[in-house]
């Protein structure tokens, strides 16, 4: 007999995969209650106001309609703690696309004409929606996303700056993002004899659990959310959004269940978009490139609904040795859309700046960029003089030089021609922070040999299911196919949200810690008893405890990229990863998460592209026609490594994060790359033909 | 979407019979976008004539060696027929070079002619917008237009239009042939789309209830070598920043015939007349191709964000032209 | 699912789909799409609605044996179609062999796109044999004659199918598997 190969670290195949493949795998929307009826929210059309009229009798006439709701009738709500939650409860227009009522009616069709219908008046009033560096309404935070100091100051930039034999001093621009999940944010909502349930596209239901409770006034009891399965979130769903509120609302209102699932054209506005920013970095080095001065500052935008600073600036605090640092944000309030977390908030935007300018710094030095950020690579966190937990930066730049070829490179830019096509290679490090949050889980062992792991973690495409289980059989030392795992519902035992990387840490160490429990006491029993055993853990202290140690992944990633002389069209040609990202705890959806950041690097950098319309204050990409995610042709064979990395002072399964470091220095690589090539360095993403072309000579 | 009545036709005659009567109604063929636009409220139909189905679905030698192509031949099987991938390579091209594979399946060669704008503000009923709604205003002149006209276009609309099949016929010199309560008639590709002038809202010279029958392409004369290129934001699955089309014959190092159409810069595909003047009878170099395409983008009125299709319309025509030079 | 009555008004009509081989006879309102149709009336919710306007492939299925955007395909206009789904493509708990490459290669991650990848790469595959070009075939491929399944074909015939997720190089990498 054969042992089964240890479970964590192997490549076990993702457990809904034929579920996924199937179609039996239901989404938010793909149940159909008996009486359901379907809801469409309309939004605001003027950029700021008030609203004075909701024709809602004309619409109530029309075949099928059950229900106009506006804020002149809409359920009351207790006053969320995220106020883009507090939707139709007061006639204020914040911004273009704003919720000002919602049609319920029977069928999909009914409800979209009604909607459509509906006519609302408004008393419109000046915008502003324009993001400049020098807005006059920009004001220093006191925080940044994620909790961080908006300024930290180490040494004397001002001083040190000028003194500095090299300087670099740029800034690079970037417009609004947009995460565009393929499922649009949807929701079916029940009330049944005071409970409310609702399946959601969310990337953690507890969370939309607890925040439903809170603004119905309900016990956290009397709420289930349930998110079996979703469709992609990349942060847009990393917190509750109004589609859940407004469901539960209508819900509530007809006395019906109902189905609201919210058209990809109305999404722009109201789940959030990766915040623009300007970002002027200033690096000063000796000769020998390394940096004696660093600063960062970021201007970028929020919304007059609520806070959120694109913490771009932050891993300028971690990335180099740089004992004179400014890094800085400023925000400014605007009529526009509510910013929110997209895939590596903060760390995409900031080394997109951080690693262009490197580049800058290189080419300014005559170093090769690898070997200038060898230089720089430093034994301390800069920021907090704190030791790293591990970081293997090094090692990523050199194992990525060596797979790419990066040694056989010539750094002279625009010299590589091909036809009509310019090519050109660039680098760029990644990294990104360890986050973990508490996990409650429960463990249990069945007589038949069998277990069942319970824990309210969400699966969003990152394999969380398999992962759980992985870890599950390995600590009580079981065949895989043995372990079940729940997750997805908020009756399960309380979890934290599938973000910031940190799903697999924060639900992975309950899972852990209650499987080593459960095995702890099944060594006192003589097989497993008649009703079976549970071990339940809650990881929160062992959470509370501060690291001494500064805990971030680390990467590199290499492009190649041809720019077409002829169109101005960039296109990528190569593109390799290679990570330190603690235990890879299973290396082919592990895989999976890095190429599929990367290719969404590839969009931020040459495609993706949100543009702010200053007359009516909306995005002018509605749609997937407009907004460019990038296709099939444009992602190249994509290759993605890793190194062992052996970190103790992480959580038992020695795991980092491994979902957003992928996406973070893409873009940055491909801008470089397109410098190689082109000799043109563009500062504005993305790099869309119209601002390549004028610096391009065909080939004649 | 408001509620409409639906019937199907079996023959051009009852379609067109159809129609009489009902001043809103629309015929439709694949949907891919009429549909799109009756989502989007734009086009509110209150019958739909259904005339996916009509036998018009063939592809036809015609006496003189040209092809004659039904109305409801869809456009993957159009750009897969063997004559026109040997003989109007230019048309293969660009119609693969559209949307994709799933919406080709869907999408006729009538209804790709009678396809819409892209404009941002034609979309979105909750904004002004001339071709929309006469009268309104064009906020995509100072708004957000890069992807909008730069020859052509009127105060009043600045619109693209957004067929690449159009491009290629409208250099291959196609017809468009029509049938319609007043009996048929036929229009050459280059006339059937219209500027835009104080009119916007209407795209082509159709009249109501006409009913585009088919598309006839001349002869491929002897020597001619015919492309597409296609440039655009990216690598697929995305509308034109700008095109070309080009239908050239060298001899002896000259240029004998030429034909230029470019697609993205205008309400029309547009034909390049002024650019073929110049090329017609000149040393069949890079120099005279440029030249060539300056006589034809002089007229160009770029907007403030969107001059660099000028550039990029003149090197795709050069670029064209010379990768079919080489051919001959 | 609502009680349908077989009862046709200016609005509305009565038409048979058949799904996946199964009849379904319906009385559908002329704004049904055949995606709709399929999700609220049918009950299959394989195809999914990603977008509804025809521009990200997640509601891909195949009309008498095309691939087609369901999204913007009136049911009406669609009375008789044959008409497979996801949910047809395997035989009893046999997968289709571009499922069972979508589970070896891990072709997918959040899954949503994924019913629609798959249908269109069963199309696609069709197609390519059936001698189809893209716009990447070379000019000089002889009219009629099966396309080569490149990584580069299949990218740019796979390209009407957006995955957010970025399974791209998987995807190719199954299709690739299933074409040799």
């Amino acid at each position: 007999m054969t042992h089964p190969p240890p479970p964590l670290g192997t490549p076990a195949v993702r457990s809904e995969a034929r579920d996924k493949v199937t179609g039996a795998a239901r989404y938010a929307v793909e149940h159909t209650p008996p009486g359901c009826a379907y809801a469409v929210p309309v939004p605001a059309t003027v950029a700021r106001g008030r609203v004075t009229a909701v024709h809602a009798e004309e619409v109530l006439a029309l075949p099928g309609v059950h229900a106009v709701l506006s804020h002149e009738n809409a359920p009351r709500l207790k006053e969320p703690d995220d106020p883009t939650l507090a939707v139709l409860q007061n006639d204020r227009v914040p911004h273009r696309g704003w919720y000002v009522a919602l049609v319920v009616a029977d069928t999909p069709e009914n409800a979209s004409a009604a909607a459509e219908a509906l006519r609302v008046e408004y008393a419109a009033e000046e915008h502003d929606v324009r993001l400049t560096a020098d807005h006059p309404g920009l004001y220093t935070p006191q925080e940044a996303n994620s909790e961080v100091p908006a300024v930290r100051e180490r040494g004397d930039f001002d001083a040190a700056y000028p003194a500095a034999a090299v300087r670099v001093d740029a800034t690079y621009t970037m417009s609004a993002l947009h995460n565009h999940p393929m499922e649009p944010h949807a929701s079916t909502a029940w009330w049944d004899d005071g409970h409310l349930t609702a399946r959601d596209s969310s990337q953690g239901s507890t969370k939309v659990r607890d925040t439903l409770a809170q603004v119905f006034g309900l016990e956290q009891g009397q709420v289930t959310v349930v998110s079996e399965h979703v469709g992609g979130g990349f942060g847009s769903k990393g917190t509750p959004r109004p589609q859940v509120v407004l469901a539960a609302m209508a819900a509530r209102h007809t006395g019906r269940p109902v189905k609201l699932a919210l058209p990809r054209r109305q999404l722009a506005a109201v789940v959030g978009h990766r915040a623009p920013t300007v970002q002027r970095v200033r690096l000063g080095a000796g000769a020998d490139g390394v940096i004696t001065a660093l600063a960062h500052e970021v201007v970028t935008q929020t919304s007059t609904v609520k806070e959120f600073v694109e913490q771009a600036a932050v891993p300028a605090r971690v990335m180099y040795t740089s004992p004179h640092s400014r890094t800085s944000h400023q925000v400014v309030a605007l009529d526009v859309p509510s910013p929110s977390w997209m895939r590596a908030p903060g760390e995409a935007s900031g080394m997109y700046a951080l690693e262009s300018a490197m580049d800058e710094l290189a080419v300014a030095t005559g170093l090769d960029p690898v070997e200038l950020r060898l230089r720089n690579d430093p034994d301390t966190e800069p920021d907090s003089g704190k030791p790293f937990s591990s970081r293997h930066l090094a090692e990523c730049l050199r194992d990525g030089a060596r797979r790419f070829g990066w040694d056989r490179r010539d750094p002279r830019p625009g010299i590589r021609r091909e036809g009509d096509l310019l090519l050109g290679t660039g680098v760029a490090a990644a990294t990104y922070p360890v986050l973990i949050s508490p996990s409650a889980a429960t463990a249990h062992a069945a007589p038949d040999g069998t277990y069942v792991i319970r824990v309210n973690a969400t699966d969003i495409g990152t394999g969380a299911r398999t992962v759980l289980a992985q870890i599950a059989a390995d600590v009580l030392g079981a065949p895989l196919e043995s372990v079940r795992v729940e997750i997805g519902s908020s009756d399960l035992p309380a979890a934290p949200l599938a973000g910031g990387s940190s799903g697999t840490a924060s639900w992975g160490w309950s899972v852990h810690k209650a499987c080593a429990l459960l095995a702890e006491r099944l060594e006192r029993y003589d097989g497993v008893p008649a009703e079976g055993l549970t071990a339940a853990a809650d990881t929160e202290p062992e959470v509370a405890e501060d690291s001494p140690y500064a805990r971030h992944a680390f990467g590199a990633q290499f492009a190649e990229v041809q720019a077409d002389t002829v169109t101005g069209e960039v296109r990528v040609r190569r593109l390799l990863g290679v990570y330190a990202a603690g235990r890879i705890l299973n290396p082919r959806t592990a895989r999976s998460q890095f190429i599929g950041a990367m290719a969404m690097g590839i969009g931020m950098a040459l495609t993706e592209e949100s543009t702010m319309d200053p007359a009516f204050g909306d995005f002018a990409e509605h749609d997937l026609a407009s907004y460019h995610v990038p296709s099939c042709a444009d992602v190249p064979a994509i290759e993605a490594y890793w190194i062992d990395e052996d970190d103790p002072h992480l959580n038992p399964m020695g795991s980092k994060g491994i979902g957003e470091i992928g996406i973070v220095g893409t873009a940055a690589a491909i801008a470089n790359a397109v410098h190689h090539a082109t000799g043109a360095r563009l500062r504005d993403l993305p790099l869309t033909p119209d601002k390549v072309l004028p610096y391009l000579d065909p080939a004649s | 979407m408001k509620p409409f009545a639906y019937f199907r036709a079996e023959s051009a005659d009852e379609a067109i019979g159809a129609f009489a009567g009902h001043p809103r109604a629309q015929y439709l063929g694949g949907g891919t976008n009429l549909v799109d636009l009756m989502k989007l409220g734009v086009a509110a139909p209150d019958f739909l004539i259904d005339v996916s189905r009509l036998p018009l679905d063939g592809i036809d030698e015609t006496p003189d060696g040209g092809l004659h192509i039904g109305a409801t031949v869809r456009n993957s099987d159009l750009a897969a027929h063997p004559a026109v991938r040997t003989r109007y390579a230019a048309l293969s091209q660009a119609l693969l070079s559209g949307a994709s594979g799933q919406l080709r399946n869907t999408a006729t060669t009538g209804g790709n002619l009678l396809q819409r704008t892209r404009c941002t503000y034609f979309q979105d009923v909750s904004k002004p917008c001339n071709k929309r709604e006469p009268g309104t205003g064009c906020p995509a002149r100072e708004g957000v237009h890069r992807d909008l006209a730069v020859l052509g276009h009127s105060a009043h609309c600045v619109a693209t239009h957004p067929s690449d099949m159009a491009v290629a016929l409208a250099a291959l010199d196609a017809a468009v042939h029509l049938h319609g309560p007043q009996g048929a008639r036929t229009v050459a590709v280059t006339d059937f789309h219209r500027l835009p002038g104080d009119r916007p809202d209407q795209d082509t010279v159709i009249r109501p209830g006409e009913l585009i029958t088919g598309v006839t392409l001349p002869p491929a004369l002897p020597g001619t070598r015919c492309g597409y290129r296609k440039a655009r934001d990216r690598a697929s699955y995305a509308f034109a920043l700008a095109s070309v089309a080009a239908v050239l014959r060298v001899e002896g190092g000259v240029v004998r015939d030429a034909a230029l159409a470019f697609g993205g810069l205008a309400h029309v595909p547009w034909r390049a007349r002024a650019a073929e003047e110049v090329l017609r009878g000149a040393p069949a170099t890079e120099e005279t191709y440029a030249r060539a395409a300056d006589a034809e983008l002089a007229a160009a009125e770029p907007l403030r964000d969107n001059g660099f299709k000028v550039p990029l319309a003149r090197n795709l025509a050069i670029s064209v032209l010379a990768e079919l030079a080489s051919r001959t | 699912m609502e009680p349908t009555s077989q009862q046709e008004t200016a609005h509305s009509s009565v038409l048979t789909l058949h799904v996946n081989g199964t009849p379904h006879t319906l009385t559908l309102d002329h704004r049904t799409t055949l995606l709709d149709a399929l999700r609220e009336q049918v009950g299959l919710t394989g195809a999914k609605k990603g977008c509804d306007h025809g521009q990200c492939g997640a509601c891909t299925v195949l009309v008498d044996g095309r691939r087609a955007n369901s999204c913007l395909l009136l049911a009406a206009a669609h009375n008789g179609a044959h008409v497979t789904t996801v949910e047809g493509l395997a035989d009893g708990e046999r997968l289709h062999p571009v499922q069972q490459a979508f589970v070896a290669r891990d072709a997918l991650q959040c899954g949503y796109c994924t019913p629609g990848q798959i249908c269109s790469a069963v199309g696609m595959l069709a197609e390519a044999a059936e001698g189809h070009p893209s716009y990447v075939t070379p000019p000089e491929h002889p009219p009629g004659a099966p396309a080569a399944l490149t990584a580069h074909e299949i990218r740019e015939r796979m390209s009407g199918n957006l995955c957010r997720c970025g399974a791209y190089p998987n995807i190719v990498d199954a299709i690739g598997e299933v074409a040799t």
